[in-house]
């Protein structure tokens, strides 16, 4: 999917980086990378470096940087929303009408890019310093020190030590209740059965799972 | 020898632990922090942290700087393992804050499949779209 796009926009001085947040490693993100055969940079980021520096809590999540560096759109759902909870628990199997609206989500957030690759500044996408400062998720200091267990946790544990490491993994959890990225990450780790995602994202109720994208049609 | 965790990754150090104290050489501690011990403190770039009166034991001893003592005094995480072995400096939500106010894109350099390492900066002049994926 973003390989389709880097393809098409490339020529517009943009380039897609894509980065795996995985713990487990270069091995564990192998297979996808090489079926997906990515001309741009894919890369591996065990410790999950970039959504501490970003404050990304879920997969897939997009930060737009404009050509001096500078955030034009922090990070946010690279496209997807709640759709999904549709899904047959059993089998995965999407609900025709689920389906639907997930794909006129991406589609959506894929045209804002182009847009943006296409237009730079000049895109309706492209927020200016007060509106992109607007939309920043600053981190909580129970954000900031679950990332410090998660990254002592996780080393741990790649070092063998799985007991001391899933302590640190553990505390990381309670101090970020809301963080995908870390309790999914870390029941991957633990080998959990896919049932106790669906379990957590099932006791969210009338909540949401993702935050909303402030993007005309999305939502 | 100890692994000290901090933003740009691990790295194996000669270090002293006393308790909750983590000391290292201060060209090593700059090196892997960035923070350099100064005359007016513990510096970053502009930033100074004065050594608390009184207490300057705590904090440094002849070419050795207290860096978890230091990480503590400014309220970012410290954490270890048992074994006090493996150590963690943290950010705290503040400074982070602080850093993604100014809009600058956070820096980094991650490796690809095949170890060759890229870091964010070196694609100014492009505009970037940073997208994360899982295997899970």
């Amino acid at each position: 999917m973003w390989q389709r796009l880097y393809n098409e926009l490339a020529e517009h001085d943009f380039v897609v980086i894509t980065i795996a947040m995985d713990s487990r490693g270069a091995d564990a993100a192998r297979e996808w990378i090489e079926a997906a055969e990515p001309a741009h940079p894919s890369l591996i980021d065990r410790d999950h470096v970039v959504s501490d520096l970003y404050n990304m809590v879920n997969v897939p999540m997009a930060v737009w940087i404009d050509e001096d560096g500078r955030i034009v759109r922090p990070a946010e759902y690279a496209g997807t929303n709640d759709a999904f909870r549709g899904q047959d628990r059993e089998t995965g199997a999407w609900s025709d009408e689920a389906f639907q609206e997930m794909r006129r989500a991406r589609l959506i957030y894929m045209d804002a890019i182009r847009d943006w690759a296409r237009n730079g500044a000049a895109s309706e996408f492209a927020w200016d310093q007060s509106e992109a400062r607007d939309h920043l998720r600053l981190p909580s200091e129970e954000t900031t020190l679950a990332n410090a267990h998660f990254r002592i946790g996780q080393h741990l544990r790649q070092h063998g030590r799985v007991e001391e490491g899933d302590r640190f993994l553990e505390e990381a959890k309670r101090l970020a209740p809301d963080n995908w990225n870390i309790w999914r990450q870390a029941w991957n780790l633990q080998d959990a059965p896919v049932s106790t995602f669906w379990e957590r994202v099932d006791a969210l109720g009338d909540r949401r799972y993702s935050l909303p994208i402030d993007m005309p049609g999305i939502g | 020898m100890t692994t000290l965790l901090t933003q740009s990754g691990p790295a194996e150090v000669e270090a002293r632990t006393d308790g909750d104290g983590l000391w290292l050489d201060v060209a090593e501690a700059e090196r892997l922090t960035g923070w350099e011990l100064k005359p007016e403190g513990f510096c970053y770039g502009p930033v100074c942290i004065p050594v608390p009166p009184g207490r300057e034991a705590e904090f440094v001893a002849p070419g050795a700087v207290n860096l978890a003592g230091f990480w503590r005094h400014m309220r970012k995480p410290v954490l270890h393992d048992d074994a006090r072995e493996v150590w963690m400096l943290g950010e705290d939500a503040n400074s982070r804050s602080y850093e993604m106010l100014s809009l600058e894109a956070p820096d980094f350099t991650l490796p690809d499949l095949d170890g060759t390492v890229h870091r964010l900066s070196d694609y100014r002049g492009k505009r970037v779209l940073l997208v994360t994926w899982a295997s899970w």
